[in-house]
């Protein structure tokens, strides 16, 4: 039985009571200590699937469906209470931007420390001694000084690794990391990615990394999910997926790329833009972007379906392949 | 912080100048002179004279303010022209029970409002919301005296548990302090459930969420506390009006106090006691904005750095 099994989750808010719902059933395993990536432009609903995991669209109002399997657990059926004992202890969550993600009004020391106590019954110096080992495997420099430090005093990068820390203080067996590094400089970014990849292989941390840096996928993932306008449209081991990317959509952003030596001009963009959930057209949401598409496309929502080679495509230009 | 905190003080001395200055021109603008207050029926015009000289009023306005300015840095605020007594000892007289009236209020406006406050953003768009939204709107809406004078004839009328008026004993404080401090509570939990739900929002919550804290913890742990900044605000405003504000409701429940004073000292234009009154009302609010400056420093980090 596979370590995390996602199965037709669904997120489902109101809008204007109406209802709107911009992630439409995705499904897909992970297995322990495996790295998989979750590809997509903003709004393909990456941030949400992370979210719906770990039950935290609820707090926005959003109705979660389908099922969410987590060592031998459903998820979905748990109370608030047992969610709560999970969040920040099993499944720990790593946010979109550190900036904004650590309250202002508390030292930062303190904010990661709140989370280990919740879950562990320790002494306050046991679990600060715990914190500081944490922050010092992070190559966070002076960490009994940042420790005393108030979020607004840390640079960017530093705010990063105490979100990290605070992700991993509590030992989780899957780490969900939300575009972990967009907020950070380049430099910065190379560094904290490693450190992901460091840290996750060594203490055997499933690790799912929502991204939408095609190159931090390539340098840390086993697997990949691509996303498109809440659903997912592919999903391969890393060497198919860029040796040969089956999804139109995932050709297309392989495409976006630029490569050395590349001719001036020839980089490629994806014409148009990710349909709104709100206004999502009919049949395969890609078609009007397509080239590829065909008069099915625009009737029919393809389903994700396994062809040669492992790889899971959503496609009809595979599902006529293989009737 | 402490260069913060001299800084501040010290800025207090130019205030109480230009307060001051301001007060003694308005005063003496207004038509009509307490003279008018002690002439008997069958004065004459001598006798204007002779009084108006014995009190120094026929100087002109900038020696009369330097004169009282003198008078007010050695501590003596004058003579009362009407009660015929010194000043200090009328606002030390009638200062406590404004203080009393006016700290108990604060106690039930904040006490009430942070409570419904909290607990209608907690139930957003519930009927706990509605019902909280519903109160603190009618202690908003509803005039003080109005509500004085109901809750006077339920409590005390009619069941007999608070006297009608008066000051003396601390039961007479309790419908005063009610009525003073519903209207508060109505603003203030208006202010907390608006401040609150924007931090609901704040990518921070979600973290917090993410990190397995229950709701309680996140509401009073976090949100509340980065909710304060505008609590604050009207902690400082309500601090200084509590010398000056309930002038109304000192009337209606007959209590002794500042507001009382001053309002007759202004109907008989009685110079150095309005003057006095009104530099204390005054020098109350800017105290209170004062305090209200070092809280927020208290409650975050990013204003205490900004004063470093």
């Amino acid at each position: 039985m596979a370590f995390l099994e996602v199965k037709d989750l669904e997120v489902e808010f109101q809008v204007d009571k109406k209802p709107v719902i911009p992630l439409k059933g995705i499904s897909f395993e992970m297995n322990e200590g495996e790295v998989l990536g979750i590809v997509g432009e903003t709004g393909s609903g990456k941030s949400l699937t992370a979210h719906a995991i770990m039950g935290l669209s609820a707090m926005s109002g959003g109705k979660i469906r389908g099922s969410v399997k987590f060592a031998g657990q459903s998820l979905l059926d748990l109370s608030e209470k047992a969610m709560q004992s999970i969040r920040g202890s099993q499944i720990a969550f790593i946010p979109q931007n550190p900036m904004t993600s650590l309250d202002p009004v508390y030292r930062v020391g303190d904010q990661i420390m709140e989370g280990l106590l919740n879950h562990a019954d320790l002494s306050k110096s046991k679990a600060k001694q715990q914190v500081l080992d944490i922050m010092e495997k992070l190559n966070i420099p002076k960490a009994e000084h940042v420790f005393q430090q108030y979020p607004h005093e840390l640079s960017g990068g530093l705010k990063q690794r105490i979100v990290i820390a605070m992700g991993l203080c509590a030992n989780p067996r899957l780490l969900i990391a939300d575009e972990p590094t967009t907020a950070l400089d380049v430099t910065v970014q190379a560094q904290i990615v490693r450190l992901f990849k460091e840290i996750t292989v060594s203490k055997g941390i499933g690790l799912l990394l929502i991204t939408h840096d095609l190159g931090v996928i390539a340098q840390i993932c086993d697997k990949v999910a691509v996303m498109y306008a809440g659903n997912l449209v592919e999903l391969a081991r890393i060497e198919s997926l860029f040796g040969s990317p089956r999804h139109p959509y995932t050709q297309a952003l392989l495409n976006c790329i630029p490569s050395i030596g590349m001719k001036q001009g020839s980089l490629a963009a994806i014409y148009g833009n990710v349909p709104s959930a709100t206004d999502c057209p009919d049949g395969c949401p890609f078609h009007p972007r397509c080239p590829h598409s065909f008069s099915t496309c625009e009737s029919t929502m393809p389903t994700l379906i396994q062809i040669e080679g492992g790889a899971k495509v959503a496609c009809h230009l595979y599902q006529e392949n293989q009737e | 912080m402490w260069t913060y905190v001299v800084r501040r003080t010290l800025l207090l001395i130019p205030i109480f100048f230009i307060i001051s200055v301001v007060v003694f021109a308005l005063i003496h603008m207004v038509p009509g002179d307490p003279i008018d207050s002690l002439l008997g029926p069958g004065s004459t015009a001598a006798d204007r004279v002779e009084l108006t000289a014995a009190y120094g009023l026929d100087k002109s306005l900038p020696v009369q303010y330097v004169v009282w300015l003198k008078k007010f840095l050695t501590g003596d605020m004058g003579q009362s022209i009407i009660e015929k007594q010194p000043v200090l000892d009328m606002l030390v007289y009638n200062a406590p029970f404004t203080v009393r009236l006016g700290l108990a209020s604060l106690f039930i406006s904040f006490f009430v409002g942070i409570f419904l406050g909290i607990i209608s953003s907690a139930a957003k768009n519930t009927f706990i919301d509605y019902i909280s939204m519903i109160i603190a709107l009618l202690g908003v809406t509803v005039p003080a005296f109005w509500l004085g004078l109901i809750l006077m004839l339920i409590f005390s009328v009619t069941l007999g548990w608070f006297p009608v008026s008066g000051s003396g004993s601390l039961s007479a404080l309790v419908l005063p302090a009610v009525t003073v401090g519903l209207g508060g509570a109505g603003l203030i939990a208006r202010i907390t459930r608006v401040s609150m739900l924007e931090m609901f929002n704040k990518d921070f919550v979600l973290l917090l969420y993410a990190k397995g804290l229950s709701k309680p913890a996140i509401i009073f742990r976090h949100i509340f506390r980065n909710a304060l900044m505008p609590i604050i605000t009207i902690f400082g405003l309500r601090l200084g009006w509590i010398l000056g504000g309930a002038v109304t409701i000192e009337i209606v429940f007959s209590r002794p106090g500042v507001g009382s004073m001053l309002l007759s000292a202004l109907y008989r234009r009685d110079y150095p006691v309005v003057q006095a009154s009104l530099i204390a009302l005054t020098m109350a609010v800017i105290i209170g904005a004062f305090i209200a400056d070092i809280m927020y420093a208290y409650a975050d980090p990013r204003v205490r750095d900004a004063y470093k």
